[in-house]
């Protein structure tokens, strides 16, 4: 490895489970300098209260994502669909249980 | 396809007048981004810088009960920088170069943070007025018009809470003391008073970039609005402890249904902004050499990291 100051460490994305039965949510991100270090970072920084029973963490650059400027081509598909929402069938009101 | 420049800036538009968030990987004009990346970052540098007026206090807390709830407090503010820090990095900046700007004197943080702590009674008074006009700050700002902004902005101001209850608390302590413990908190809230109100920046006819960041929704209040708030929130407070706030103008107005209150010395403001506040020099000092200091750990642990992944 080089001797040169190094540059940052790198970014982390941080994912939280609140309590049983949440999904993980995505809380924020920090540095470290590894895996190890970024899972106790994300516990100092996004669970001094309690906040989690489990924490993920996963290096920035490894996430795809689509692309929000191209937002309405991309998820136009479901956009026309409108077949895929319960709302869509009309059941008359005395049918039980609906 | 692509979109043309037009477009994209109807799109930000759009989203912005239907009070929706703007995202980071969303297309935003460079004056938005600009204007956020100082706003946030100044916001980040205050907490970070924040922890030095009351933190020179840990050794020395009087019980280890107060001991323990001060370090909790610094611990905060430390996390409450790093999640601005986070969130300005999604702008495009990278921590070292905030760092950089902060320990070069090239971005600001608040100025209240320019002023020494001379008492015990400090550590209450920021509590309750310091984090108090933090907080009327920083819940308008839970609805920020950048996404993760706002995000940091819901975390924080959850743990403010603590922070202004603990200060409060630790003011009527001191009231139901001795004599001398009264007085203290009393000079304590005589020098903290005209820093806070100056908290919320220059009146509003002088606040240039107040207009354009309101119109973005980055700012949802003016500052002079958030002033009046804080001292109309802060009166029965005074009351209830027992103390006064050193303004000879202050006093309820049926009227207007708000206190009025007498002008902060905004010339002093200017001059502890532009650098010669009673710390300054000792406060980026001190980041600084925290700063250089650490460098050997980063590297340590940057070399441990690539010996781990190349075993």
């Amino acid at each position: 490895m080089s001797e040169e100051p190094q540059a940052e460490w790198p970014l982390y994305e941080v994912f939280v489970r609140g309590k049983r039965g949440l999904n993980h949510v995505h809380v924020g991100s920090l540095h470290a300098a590894d895996d190890e270090m970024a899972v106790r970072h994300a516990r100092d920084v996004y669970t001094r209260r309690n906040e989690g029973v489990s924490i993920w963490v996963v290096r920035a650059e490894a996430i795809t994502a689509s692309s929000p400027d191209e937002k309405d081509p991309f998820f136009a598909p479901s956009g026309d669909k409108v077949y895929r929402h319960p709302t869509f069938y009309a059941i008359p009101d005395d049918v039980p249980h609906m | 396809m692509t979109l043309t420049d037009h477009e994209l800036e109807q799109a930000f538009e759009t989203t912005i007048a239907h009070n929706d968030r703007i995202e980071p990987r969303d297309w935003m004009p460079e004056g938005y981004r600009k204007t956020l990346v100082r706003q946030v970052a100044q916001h980040a540098h205050s907490e970070i810088i924040g922890m030095q007026p009351e933190g020179a206090w840990i050794t020395r807390a009087p019980s280890l009960r107060r001991k323990a709830i001060l370090l909790a407090k610094v611990q905060d503010e430390a996390g409450h920088g790093l999640y601005l820090y986070s969130a300005c990095e999604t702008l495009g900046v990278s921590r070292g170069e905030l760092t950089d700007m902060l320990i070069q004197g090239r971005q600001k943080y608040s100025s209240i943070f320019n002023y020494p702590t001379l008492s015990y009674a400090d550590v209450g008074t920021i509590g309750w007025l310091v984090d108090g006009a933090a907080i009327c700050n920083q819940v308008p700002l839970c609805r920020t018009s950048f996404g993760p902004y706002g995000r940091a902005m819901i975390r924080i101001c959850k743990e403010e809470s603590f922070h202004q209850r603990q200060g409060y608390e630790l003011l009527m302590t001191m009231m139901r003391g001795t004599d001398e413990q009264r007085a203290m908190v009393q000079e304590s809230v005589d020098r903290f008073w005209w820093p806070a109100l100056m908290m919320f920046g220059p009146p509003d006819a002088e606040s240039p970039n107040s207009a354009q960041s309101m119109a973005w929704g980055i700012k949802r209040n003016t500052n002079d609005e958030l002033r009046q708030r804080f001292v109309d929130m802060s009166m029965p407070q005074a009351e209830a402890l027992g103390v006064t706030f050193p303004d000879p103008d202050l006093r309820w107005n049926e009227e207007r249904g708000h206190y009025d209150f007498g002008t902060p010395d905004w010339d002093e403001f200017m001059q502890v902004v532009k650098g010669d506040g009673p710390c300054n020099r000792q406060r980026i000092a001190h980041r600084k050499r925290a700063h250089e200091d650490g460098a050997w750990v980063r590297e340590a642990a940057t070399a441990f990291a690539a010996k781990e992944l190349s075993a």
